[in-house]
């Protein structure tokens, strides 16, 4: 396999530790190597991300075939796990996959599914991750939803620029010809390319930008058939609940993976059980806050132990290294699985105003809300980044605070109001801040911000286990 | 995604205000036809209100979508 366009990126499995550190210890009997042996093949069955990637033989060998594909079991199995997307909305996947089957009833149509691989956010490298390593995984849950919907086609849509299609066509043809044919798309690589009103459109030969829909995509998606548009990790998730069961999934032994951010340095895809303390996952890294999510997600304080819980305004709690990754812990969303520690020596509010700016390039500036608010509030995130005595602050906080309200729904797509989420959240965790900038003064100036917003240059790939 | 429904359209079906963003041109017509429903921000786009159109305004309602020079307005059951 050659791995060599991957962007740079370490992956970390907290996945079933205790199996794992047996995989090279010595042993007497060969009952017991069995053992060990069995221990390891069932912990590696039950995860997202294998060491390295793996064919399809590889693959059957770990995971064991794909189960029979009964559209009633796969349903009630999508019902009962309680799986929810992990593109960033968290919808219940089963919901989404009874209205499309439900439309496609209606309307005498064959639907169509569409795996999310996009990953336009340039923070983010979990999707890319489980595409060179698990591939097969994702196919399987792409027949799974297809079988269980009963769609006559699919597509897998991943960002170009880094090798993928190729490497995905390939191992797509290791493949029995399955009763779906899967199209390997290659999509720009934008913000915008994987919100999914842009991923039809782009899938129906026009741009790939989100349009308004006056009837949503899982009624009429992709050549005007009703369309399931899930993200390639939700796809999955759906495979390893074919194999071991909703009962399995909902027992919080399944686990889910995270970009993991800390500065400059190399990222880290994590894959992790849910409550699974925050330190685990970032390792012993300490900082001011941490951004949730993804650049449409939320900043929250990170604090010492002794202040943990300290609401800080409007729904926002500072959070430790021991509070739980899970949406109820940490009581915001967690997105498209983004977790960016802000070390002390940096500054929230130009990092803010660098993904607003970002944001608001990305805009397709097709909706005047859109167009109109995102670089102003980029502009004005722009001069809170900026130390200098100043008697405006309020006004620049109150001319934000009504920005976002006046973006939020009204856009073709989302866009606009997961910006809005970011600047609201960041007023609030980098209030302190703020009031030093009036002041002229600033803790951690001249610094550049750590986050990226452009996708990196494709370079030699640095994939460790 | 928008919440998927599997409502049916009855007969008593109500009419909501709603504007395709990405035609809407900010011309404002449909605030001055409908101010029960619709105003406008600072930067002259539609505020619609999350309440139906008022039975006394359909007329104007319906005005409203044919006269908006983007086709942008629109009325949702
Ligand atoms: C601006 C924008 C960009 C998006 N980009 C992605 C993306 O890159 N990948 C993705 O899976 N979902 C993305 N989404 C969400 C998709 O629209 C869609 O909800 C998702 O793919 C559904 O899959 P899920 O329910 O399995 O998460 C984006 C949404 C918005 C508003
Ligand atoms: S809301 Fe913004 S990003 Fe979304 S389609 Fe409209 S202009 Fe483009
Ligand atoms: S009349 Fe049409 S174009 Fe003008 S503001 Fe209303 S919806 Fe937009």
């Amino acid at each position: 396999m050659n791995a060599s366009v991957l962007p740079p990126v370490r992956i970390r499995s907290l996945a079933n530790a205790n199996a794992n550190t047996n995989t090279n210890t010595n042993t007497n009997t060969h009952a017991n190597t069995h053992a060990n042996a069995n221990a390891t093949a069932t912990a590696a069955a039950m995860r997202l991300l294998p060491s390295e990637p793996l064919d399809h033989q590889a693959h059957r060998a770990i995971y064991g075939d794909l189960p029979r594909l009964d559209p009633g079991h796969i349903m009630a199995a999508a019902e009962r796990s309680g799986l929810s997307g992990q593109g960033g909305a968290a919808f219940p996947a089963y919901r989404k996959m009874a209205a499309v089957r439900e439309a496609a009833r209606r309307a005498r149509r064959r639907p169509v599914v569409v795996a999310n691989g996009s990953e336009g956010e340039p923070a983010s490298a979990k999707d890319k991750a489980l595409l060179w390593h698990a591939p097969h995984l994702v196919l399987d849950g792409v027949a799974l939803a297809a079988a269980a919907i009963g769609a006559d086609r699919a597509f897998l849509a991943v960002e170009g620029g880094h090798g993928l299609r190729r490497y995905l066509v390939e191992t797509n043809r290791q493949r029995p010809s399955s009763a779906v044919p899967v199209t390997i798309v290659e999509v720009p690589s934008r913000f915008l390319s994987g919100q999914e009103s842009a991923l039809v459109s782009f899938l129906d030969g026009g741009p790939a930008l989100p349009r308004f829909q006056s009837r949503p995509v899982f009624e009429q998606g992709v050549g005007g058939d009703p369309t399931l548009v899930q993200n390639v990790e939700t796809l999955a998730h759906l495979a390893l609940i074919a194999r071991h069961g909703p009962a399995w999934y909902r027992s919080g032994a399944a686990t889910s993976l995270f970009t993991v951010r800390y500065a400059d340095s190399t990222p880290t895809v994590v894959e992790a059980a849910p409550g699974t303390p925050l330190q685990h996952l970032t390792g012993a890294v300490s900082g001011q806050a941490i951004l949730v999510g993804g650049y449409h997600g939320t900043w929250l304080p990170l604090e010492p132990a002794a202040r943990s819980g300290r609401e800080a305004g409007a729904g926002i709690r500072a959070i430790t290294g021991d509070t739980s990754v899970s949406a109820e812990a940490l009581g915001v969303p967690l997105g498209a699985g983004l977790l960016a520690v802000l070390p002390h020596d940096r500054c929230g509010l130009v990092e803010t105003a660098s993904i607003l700016r970002y944001l608001a390039l990305e805009s397709a500036g097709q909706c005047g809300p859109c167009l109109n608010g995102l670089p102003r509030m980029a502009a004005a995130f722009g001069e809170l980044a900026r130390p200098t005595p100043r008697s405006d602050l309020q006004q620049i906080r109150d001319d934000l605070s009504r920005w976002a309200g006046l973006v939020t729904g009204r856009g073709a797509c989302r866009h606009p109001d997961g910006t809005a989420r970011l600047a609201r959240s960041a007023l609030i965790t980098f209030a302190a801040e703020a009031d030093a900038h009036s002041r002229g003064r600033c803790r951690a100036c001249a610094r550049p911000p750590m986050l990226p917003t452009a996708t990196p240059a494709t370079s030699q790939s640095t994939v460790t286990d | 995604m928008p919440e998927p429904t599997t409502a049916t359209t009855s007969t008593t079906s109500t009419l909501r205000a709603a504007v395709d963003w990405t035609a809407c041109q900010g011309h404002g017509a449909c605030a001055d036809l409908l101010p029960e429903v619709v105003s406008l921000d600072e930067w002259g786009y539609p505020i619609l209100q999350e309440r139906p159109v008022p039975a006394e305004a359909r007329r104007r309602a319906r005005r409203a979508v044919s006269e908006c020079p983007a086709l942008a307005f629109l009325l949702k059951r």
